[in-house]
């Protein structure tokens, strides 16, 4: 039977880049504990020789002429951009 | 006049015998949403002024070269992008989104003549089955206001339902059109995974999720899926295959058609109502010379927990992009990068999407792939194979599109487990990667609609559509409107 602790997730709330308060971490151990004992279900199916399915249509690589298209103008794709400078999107600091 | 009881086909003559304009029958919407929207709370946000001028720069077109939706409204669930109208997925995070380009079904709308009357409220980035879980709004069901329309595309099967629009588009991942559809009485569709290109549609779960039509009749639903599938230079994962014309298949008699009951489909957790709704239908469709017998799609039972393992795996991975740096709601008080991108999730994310963020990023992590990820695809195997035996033997497979009817406004936002358990006769047809519909099969003893799935090969929804249309063509409660219609319109 599988359990998750306070610190696994913690750990993949960072992984997922989400910040989370204590209150969070104790709600989250709860109901990911009882999703991933739900799923251990599967567990009762021996999959030993059974491929996995990633996709549903038998499709191979699908490749396109290699031709330069025009993109989107540079002032169209910056039309959302929040914080922006010179025609390029502002950070703050990466580091500390 | 409520010009929405009528089908395409008919709005068609109308307009070519002038009894109405395009204007008029754009207007029309509009006036119902002003009249029922207070209380239904389908729309996010309305085009009206757009619509009302590409109204009148369509009515020039001769009729000769008009297509059979032509002029007419349709709604778009709020995943689908849309260049100029704000597209946030009802979520906060997306606030003040402004796409910069359509997606693929917008245009081939648009090339269709159909004019874009809003966007639609559905469960943030399509995750839910309620529409309790939108940033904006609580869609209810026109039916019954203290019932949820379902989810997630519970704002597009209510709109329709309440008379809006007479065409809407919603998304299906693991139900997302066909329990709305059965939630509120109309007819929804989700097609083969790959015959409607996803480019533009905000990904939920890549390997799942298709968009579909939902109307009132299987006819204006066939015509519907014309007009949006084939294959897209934009979406490798569209199929390059020939799109029939659905609507021929309209009226085509199912004389020695063999259909597949599925017993786990009929068995416990199905209230009684739906089950007897449903061999009722099965009735209907012998009397029409269709033959039906039990079968079995014996890893049904798994299809649920597979289904949220792969479908959060594949959501953590796509809402990575949401980051608070091109676009979207940003934190204003981080002081550097990572703590930008973990506050702005935190404060952008409602609860059941960083639940299934959690769930995925889990299922992906060092430790747990090979148990969860791994594991889940291959049962999705196994559950891909159920269909295909079961395929080879009939042509058509029916049962309940849900275990109950409708449930009420907050009955199960505590419990994530009930709530995803609602999902379990529709999620296996995701992940096989068939085509599956609802249609209306009448009315539970409280009045709230009961809907009949009906499941294809892969690439045969003229099929689904050629049975729903013999089930409709003799029974009447397609025709049903909820009492807030017939008041105000």
């Amino acid at each position: 039977m599988a359990t998750i602790t306070k610190e696994e997730v913690r750990h993949v709330a960072h992984l997922a880049r989400l910040a989370i308060t204590d209150e969070e971490v104790e709600h989250f151990t709860e109901q990911l504990a009882k999703i991933v004992q739900f799923a251990d279900k599967l567990n009762e199916l021996d999959t030993t020789n059974v491929e996995p399915t990633t996709h549903v249509l038998p499709l191979e690589n699908v490749l396109r002429e290699d031709k330069s298209i025009a993109g989107l103008d540079r002032e169209v794709m910056m039309k959302n951009v929040k914080d922006q400078e010179a025609g390029q999107v502002k950070v703050p600091a990466i580091m500390d | 006049m409520a010009y929405f009881t009528h089908t395409a086909k008919e709005l068609q003559q109308k307009l070519a015998a002038k009894e109405v304009s395009v204007r008029q029958v754009t207007e029309h919407a509009f006036e119902q949403i002003e009249a029922v929207d207070a209380e239904v709370q389908a729309f996010l946000v309305l085009n009206k002024e757009n619509a009302l001028k590409q109204a009148d720069e369509l009515e020039t077109t001769p009729f000769e070269e008009r297509g059979p939706l032509f002029g007419l409204p349709i709604g778009l669930k709020d995943n689908i992008v849309t260049e100029g109208i704000e597209t946030t997925a009802s979520s906060k995070i997306l606030e003040g989104f402004n796409p910069i380009y359509d997606a693929t079904v917008v245009r081939k709308l648009r090339e269709a003549g159909m004019i874009t009357v809003g966007k639609i409220n559905m469960d943030e980035f399509a995750m839910g089955s309620s529409n309790e879980n939108s940033a904006y709004k609580k869609t209810k069901n026109p039916w019954n206001l203290a019932h949820v329309p379902g989810g997630s595309s519970g704002g597009s099967a209510a709109a329709v339902a309440a008379g809006e629009v007479p065409f809407a588009l919603g998304s299906d991942t693991g139900g997302s059109i066909r329990q709305p559809a059965a939630f509120c009485g109309v007819v929804g569709m989700k097609p083969t995974y790959g015959r409607v290109s996803r480019f533009g549609l905000i990904a939920f779960a890549s390997s799942l999720d298709q968009i579909g039509p939902i109307t009132r009749t299987v006819e204006d639903n066939a015509l519907l899926l014309e007009a949006i599938s084939g294959v897209d230079e934009m979406d490798s994962t569209s199929a390059n295959v020939e799109v029939p014309k659905f609507s021929e298949a309209i009226g085509k008699s199912i004389k020695g058609l063999r259909i597949g009951v599925p017993k786990e489909y009929m068995g416990e957790g199905v209230s009684e109502e739906v089950r007897a709704s449903v061999l009722e239908a099965l009735k209907v469709l012998e009397a029409q010379g269709a033959v039906w017998e039990e079968v079995s799609l014996p890893h049904s039972e798994y299809a649920l927990a597979t289904y949220y393992l792969l479908s959060s795996s594949e959501a953590s991975s796509n809402l990575a992009r949401f980051d608070g740096i091109r676009y979207g709601y940003r934190a204003e008080e981080a002081k550097n990068l990572l703590e930008l991108y973990k506050m702005t999730r935190a404060q952008g994310f409602g609860d059941e999407v960083k639940r299934r963020i959690m769930l995925g990023t889990y299922s992906l992590s060092a430790g747990s792939y090979d148990a969860y990820y791994l594991k889940a695809q291959k049962v999705r195997t196994l559950i891909k194979q159920d269909f295909e035996n079961v395929f080879e033997n009939y042509d058509v497979i029916v049962g309940p599109t849900t275990p109950t009817p409708a449930f009420k406004v907050g009955e199960n936002v505590d419990d994530p487990l009930t709530m995803y358990a609602n999902d379990i006769l529709t999620i296996p047809v995701n992940l096989a990667g068939v085509p599956g519909i609802s249609i209306p099969c009448g009315f539970a003893a409280d009045g709230l609609p009961l809907g009949l799935q009906i499941i294809g090969k892969h690439f045969d929804e003229a099929t689904i559509y050629q049975v729903a249309s013999a089930y409709e063509s003799t029974t009447e409660f397609h025709k049903q409107t909820p009492a807030l219609w017939e008041v105000k319109a």
